[in-house]
């Protein structure tokens, strides 16, 4: 049959005691307004970081030798989830702690491992993803930049764009072509740790709708990047490019980003809703409750040892689609004006995510290129 | 197992002509005693009663197996009413059987007379009413909630018929006398609030053969010399449909996990709700991608498309369970809303 297989993923009792000391932390550490919480995975703060580092919340799968605390998938879910519901500042360890950490487990050298993964779970240490340039988008494989092989390295030329937080990263896993097969496009790629502060690169900010410097685009000339620095095999760059995008499209952050506007919302209407706001709020809690269940399956796959790609691809499209679904419906229900800086929490947090859900569907893979892989999954490519 | 079971049988024995059989009005005897004689139709009977002694969690297989195959038989109903009679420490007779009342405002009574009690009042659009062996009926004597057994042919019954001519027939007890009747610890209207979880998985299972055959369908069927599943807007709607069915199937089971619990209105409310909207959804993406054959009473397709239409309104739509759900989350305030959802 052409369905994808999503079992039931109950938490167990370790995962769930350790819900009630996250949220003791975020009562003690996390007394943000509502508007800075809308921010959701986007919020920059590297003392938060520090502290979650401090906790044992960075890392928490991976092993001790690397500063990790060898705790199940269900228990990083745990933690993950009860940051995003808060809208907890997030963003200086959850690219690292996603995805370039596990990556350097999976592809990386013990040295790379030894060097990055203690800072990284500390919180100390902050990761951009170096995939997208300016002629590459869904269409990555096309990606130009290049590393030529140099006495002792690489030299990089090209760029990158689009690069979240590169401006306060140390790293960036970046992906380059190291070799050019008319034939074979996957062919050639190679992923490298690159220091954003290295001689020759230039980070240029630019400004995203909402007003803000969140994404970059960054310029490579003539950027030495040393061999041990390299992150698997010169031209395995495809294959493991494609299980970063995994890692990274299979977290609660692919539905929750919302959860801000969602409260927001639930206030408004007040104890004695009328029938219209009841029905809406029912809805996004019937959709809210049902894609926890889907993103905590993916957890239980993760945990079996499984590879949850294709049920990554579905859960983010429908999680992302109900993100944006959230300001739609708060604007059909309340009727109010979107208005950013001034106005209630309610105004300001329905201003910002107005303005930011429609990211949700690009970033990570686009909605068609995701539809694209579950269609594949269905057999029909 | 009692999966494995149900698919095996239901692929064997539901063909497209039993279904139109039956929606001529045939009784499909032998399906029936197929099912029966399994020991699938009383999963949630003691064992030391003659049923599977099995767990509502286990159950969710079964009920979407027959959604996925529109069996045209009372099993989802029967697999409920046998839970009620068990419930309620009553014997659990042989047959097809029903349940009601599953209406929002339709409340039944039952009075003892001498031996006997007797059953007042009327339950509209009750699932086999006229054909089913025996009702399974809830009401309540002096405020105490009573499960009584009625036999085919006691109570006076309307045909009428849903969108898939599955038979909804209104039953008007007038001091009908019951077989047997025991009072029980359970809500008065427990038969919506299970009628509506059924329903759930009954559509998660017919979601899934919909997207199943539209898959089937377009690469099969060429147009522009190539099958269409070619085509990527053909692609992307059948990828939106199966994000529906994995929700559906997903609320769904849960809700039975919860079943399993004894506390599931919850989450009976997020299934009904989710799975109503794939249904909705899921049948106009089905439709467009078979084209006209799809349209057609030959083609098999509407056998699920006609039933997900009727299910999603029975037992409750989206609007009335979204209502409920809506209320209570705004009653217990912004503050409660994500605790309660990581407590169930
Ligand atoms: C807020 C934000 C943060 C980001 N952060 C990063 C980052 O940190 N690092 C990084 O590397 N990238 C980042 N990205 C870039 C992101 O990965 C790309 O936006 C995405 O891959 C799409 O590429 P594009 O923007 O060039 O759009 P395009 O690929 O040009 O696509 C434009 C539209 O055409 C559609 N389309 C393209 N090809 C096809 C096709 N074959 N069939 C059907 N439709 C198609 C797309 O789905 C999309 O709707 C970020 C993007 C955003 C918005």
């Amino acid at each position: 049959m052409a369905t994808f297989q999503f079992d039931l993923c109950e938490l167990p009792p370790e995962a769930e005691s350790l819900r009630g000391e996250v949220r003791q932390f975020l009562r003690e550490n996390l007394k943000t307004a509502a508007i800075s919480r809308s921010r959701s995975w986007g919020g920059f703060d590297r003392e938060f970081s520090r502290k979650l580092g401090a906790r044992g919340w960075i890392g928490m799968t991976w092993p001790k030798k690397y500063g990790g605390h060898e705790r199940t998938f269900l228990e990083r879910y745990v933690v993950m989830e009860e940051m995003l519901a808060a809208g907890a500042p997030v963003s200086a360890h959850w690219v690292a702690d996603r995805q370039s950490g596990p990556l350097l487990l999976r592809f990386g050298t013990e040295e790379q491992r030894e060097r990055f993964l203690p800072a990284i779970t500390r919180g100390e240490m902050s990761f951009a993803i170096g995939m997208s340039e300016p002629d590459s988008g869904s269409d990555l494989a096309s990606l130009r930049t290049r590393a030529e092989r140099v006495a002792g390295g690489y030299r990089v030329n090209g760029s990158k764009i689009w690069t979240s937080n590169a401006h306060k990263s140390e790293y960036m896993i970046a992906t380059f072509r190291t070799a050019t097969d008319p034939k074979d496009r996957h062919a050639g790629l190679t992923q490298f740790l690159v220091e954003t502060k290295s001689p020759g690169i230039t980070i240029n900010p630019i400004i995203d709708l909402t007003g803000e410097h969140h994404f970059n685009l960054i310029l490579f000339e003539d950027v030495f990047v040393p061999e041990e620095m390299r992150v698997g095999a010169e031209g395995a760059g495809w294959a493991q490019v494609t299980t970063e995008l995994a890692f990274e499209r299979s977290g609660p952050e692919r539905y929750l980003s919302a959860m801000a506007l969602i409260l927001e919302l639930v206030r408004a209407a007040g104890p004695d809703p009328t029938e219209r706001q009841a029905i809406a709020i029912g809805r996004v809690m019937a959709h809210l409750n049902t894609l926890r269940q889907l993103s905590l399956s993916i957890s239980g796959m993760l945990q079996a040892g499984q590879n949850p790609n294709l049920e990554a691809a579905v859960v983010k499209d429908l999680g992302t689609t109900f993100e944006q679904e959230i300001p739609q419906i708060a604007h059909d229900v309340l009727g109010l004006e979107p208005s950013p800086g001034t106005g209630s929490q309610l105004h300001q947090v329905l201003a910002y995510l107005t303005q930011s859900v429609p990211s949700h569907s690009l970033r990570g893979g686009t909605r068609e290129v995701l539809r694209g892989i579950i269609a594949r999954g269905l057999g029909l490519r | 197992m009692l999966g494995d079971v149900s698919t095996r049988l239901f692929t064997d024995l539901v063909t497209p002509e039993l279904i139109a059989d039956a929606e001529k009005g045939e009784w499909p005897d032998a399906l029936w005693r197929a099912v029966e004689e399994n020991g699938l139709t009383l999963p949630l009977v003691p064992e030391s009663k003659g049923g599977a002694g099995a767990a509502w969690g286990n159950v969710f297989v079964l009920v979407a197996a027959a959604g996925r195959h529109a069996a045209p038989i009372p099993f989802a109903e029967t697999i409920v009413a046998s839970w009620l009679l068990s419930e309620a420490g009553l014997g659990v007779p042989e047959g097809p059987l029903t349940i009601a009342p599953g209406g929002a405002d339709e409340w039944l009574q039952l009075e003892r007379a001498g031996d006997e009690w007797r059953v007042q009042g009327t339950a509209k659009r009750v699932p086999w009413g006229a054909s089913a062996g025996h009702v399974v009926v809830v009401g309540e004597s002096n405020g105490t909630p009573m499960v009584g057994l009625v036999a085919r042919g006691a109570v006076q019954a309307a045909p009428e018929k849903n969108l898939a001519l599955e038979p909804r027939d209104t039953l008007s007890f007038d001091g009908t006398p019951a077989v047997a009747a025991a009072p029980v610890k359970l809500p008065l209207d427990v038969v919506r609030t299970y009628g509506a979880l059924v329903r759930s998985a009954q559509m998660a299972g017919a979601l899934e053969r919909m997207l199943a055959l539209s898959v089937k369908y377009v690469t099969e069927r060429k147009q522009f010399g190539r099958p269409i599943g070619n085509f990527q807007a053909i692609q992307h709607q059948l990828a939106l449909l199966a994000g529906h069915v994995a929700a559906a199937g997903t609320a769904a089971d849960t809700a039975f996990r919860a079943a399993e619990r004894g506390d599931l209105r919850y989450e009976v409310a997020v299934a009904k709700v989710r799975t109503g909207e794939a249904a909705g959804l899921g049948a106009g993406i089905a439709h467009q991608v078979h084209g006209a054959i799809g349209f057609t009473y030959e083609h098999s397709l509407h056998f699920f498309t006609r039933r997900l239409w009727s299910w999603r309104a029975e037992y409750g739509a989206e609007a009335h369970w979204a209502e409920e759900l809506g209320r209570a989350v705004a009653q217990r305030g912004p503050a409660e809303l994500w605790p309660y959802v990581t407590s169930r």
